[in-house]
């Protein structure tokens, strides 16, 4: 059992959450209620990750963040080292193909709250940051809890991105995915085993919390 | 047209604009009175609303509440809902589903200390007979309950102007009955002009001191329940508010020594009231409420049935409980069917059957003529 690799799993699914899930608010709020004029070009963008095959966005993603681009000469102007092969770079990785998993429940929670409600709240006086947190935010809460819980379970188990990105580096960019899959090469079936049994726990118990106290978050009941 | 006096600490607007619904509305409303905004879907009755509210920005024109300048396009000047102190009830009850009962009313008295926003949104709660109530959710209350929730909630700001969007048509007809009587006597406290959208020519003639008649996003007529339903402008306001008896005639002679003021209708000559401002000759449009039409009793006529009278066969007879619509075929104007409205007692006890021929007398002072004729 590789722990320091399911811990470095934890972690980026972690940062990937806090970083992604307020993101996603601004992009799919917006999405949910303004008329935009390119909203389907935004929302095919969006939805890419979910139809590429992972090895393509992952080539993408490495080009991306070369060293000789200007993302990669940024950061390391910024931090002093690149972006490849990086804990950095996986989690800008991982943000990017977690998009959809974030924004589309997000964004149908919003577009389920009736634009009445919006406007009771302004009539009754609640000023528009008020309304967002007091009544829009409590109404979509089930589509944050299910953004949450996909984009965690997802980087938990992301492989084929997370290889091309970030490579084996064992503590800096090697995930529980990728040290299963070094297990199995290795002919090590046991331990490959045992964490593919962890992986599968980890992502089962979160699924099951969250749909089994969604119908009480939801607050509608 | 004129839309009444302005009192100041009322709401007077004026707005126009081309898209998307086009408007060319003004009317004022007075403190304590309510106006009811009639007209068919898209008349643009529920986007003037809005614009009170503030959830629409009309290309132009001005609003005026209780002294304070609203909306004025040519400054500028478009104050949010939040600035606005409305109280708006909107067709759903949009009640907020995440909070009790009592939450949704301390909504609105956000600005006041919390005990005393509690105190006051438990007495509204007390006002709209849902007392008891204060910790359900709103799914746990029935249509109407919910729609008494948001008119408290409306009303808990103490609102400067109170905006009733059809608040009544999504309830059965018993609880809308009930709703209704509610707002009537809830009246009596609230010293605020009322302003209430409906499809309901009922409801308004119920509820309203005045009465504002839309057609495309235009106000074509404003004035009392009573004048609007019986002495419409125009041929068009006469069918928005649902006048069966629309018909042309020609002005034959205004009243002298010789008698009265005559018209002809086709090739019936009425006596008519000499209150028209049109020259002989002129083709009027008139009507008659169907309820102002005498019927000549069968077996006993009386003096003042020989005031125009008229005859044809009945072609229709529809019974809504206690009053019966009657379809009246003129004899030689076949195209022209007079409508009346009887007593269901009385149309039995006058044998009113289809086939039969009956007289009625059209009274002279009850022939509207139009001053604004079909455009």
């Amino acid at each position: 059992m590789d722990f320091s690799a399911l811990m470095l799993s934890l972690k980026l699914a972690l940062w990937t959450c806090v970083i992604l899930i307020p993101l996603s608010l601004l992009i799919a709020r917006p999405l949910a209620w303004t008329r935009l004029r390119y909203k389907g070009l935004i929302e095919a963008v969006i939805a890419l990750p979910l139809v590429l095959p992972p090895t393509v966005l992952g080539f993408y993603l490495l080009v991306m963040l070369g060293d000789d681009t200007y993302l990669g000469r940024m950061f390391q102007a910024v931090f002093g080292r690149g972006l490849v092969f990086t804990f950095e770079g996986l989690l800008f990785a991982s943000l990017i193909f977690n998009l959809p998993f974030a924004v589309q429940p997000i964004q149908r929670a919003f577009e389920a709250i009736p634009v009445n409600l919006r406007e009771a709240a302004w009539c009754s006086g609640m000023s528009h940051l008020k309304t967002f947190y007091r009544i829009e935010l409590p109404l979509a809460l089930p589509g944050v809890i299910s953004a949450l819980t996909l984009t965690f379970a997802h980087t938990m188990g992301e492989f084929g991105v997370v290889l091309m990105v970030g490579g084996n580096i064992p503590d800096e960019t090697r995930t529980i995915a990728i040290a299963i899959y070094d297990r199995v090469q290795a002919f090590d079936n046991v331990a490959a085993g045992v964490m593919s049994l962890v992986l599968l726990s980890i992502s089962f118990l979160t699924l099951g919390i969250v749909y089994m106290a969604m119908p009480r978050w939801s607050g509608r009941s | 047209m004129t839309t009444g006096c302005q009192d100041k600490s009322g709401l007077s607007l004026h707005l126009h604009q081309q898209h998307p619904i086009p408007l060319q509305a003004e009317f004022a409303c007075q403190r304590g009175e309510l106006v009811a905004l009639v007209g068919p879907s898209g008349s643009g009755k529920t986007t003037i609303l809005r614009a009170i509210a503030g959830l629409h920005s009309p290309h132009s024109g001005q609003i005026i509440c209780a002294g304070e300048v609203w909306l004025d396009t040519n400054s500028n000047l478009c104050r949010s809902p939040q600035q606005r102190r409305i109280g708006m009830v909107f067709q759903e009850p949009a009640l907020f589903p995440h909070m009790c009962v009592l939450a949704n009313i301390i909504v609105a008295l956000d600005h006041m200390p919390k005990e005393i926003a509690r105190a006051r949104a438990h007495d509204w709660l007390e006002r709209v007979n849902l007392g008891g109530l204060e910790n359900r959710r709103p799914a746990t209350l029935s249509g109407g309950q919910q729609q008494r929730v948001a008119l408290a909630r409306a009303l808990a700001r103490e609102p400067e102007v109170l905006l009733l969007d059809e608040p009544f048509s999504a309830v059965d007809k018993v609880t809308r009955r009930k709703l209704q009587s509610e707002l009537a006597a809830l009246r009596q406290h609230i010293d605020i002009p009322v302003v209430l959208v409906t499809h309901d020519l009922e409801e308004a003639t119920l509820l309203a001191d005045r009465i504002c008649v839309l057609h495309h996003g235009e106000t074509l007529d404003f004035g009392l329940p009573d004048r609007i339903m019986t002495q419409p402008l125009s041929p068009l306001v006469a069918r928005l508010v649902d006048l069966p008896n629309i018909f042309d005639g020609v002005i034959e002679c205004h009243a002298s020594e010789a008698g009265p003021a005559r018209m002809r209708w086709n090739n019936i000559t009425l006596e008519i009231a000499d209150n028209t401002t049109a020259k002989i000759g002129d083709t009027v449009s008139w009507t008659i409420p169907p309820s102002f039409v005498v019927l000549h009793r069968r077996r006993k006529p009386s003096k003042g049935e020989r005031e125009n009278p008229v005859s044809g066969r009945v072609s229709e007879v529809l019974t809504f409980n206690e009053i019966s619509r009657i379809t009246l075929l003129i004899e030689d104007l076949d195209d022209c069917p007079l409508v009346i409205s009887l007593d269901t007692h009385a149309a039995r006890r006058n044998e009113i059957k289809v086939g039969e021929t009956i007289t009625v007398s059209l009274l002279a002072q009850d022939i509207h003529i139009m001053p604004e004729k079909e455009v």
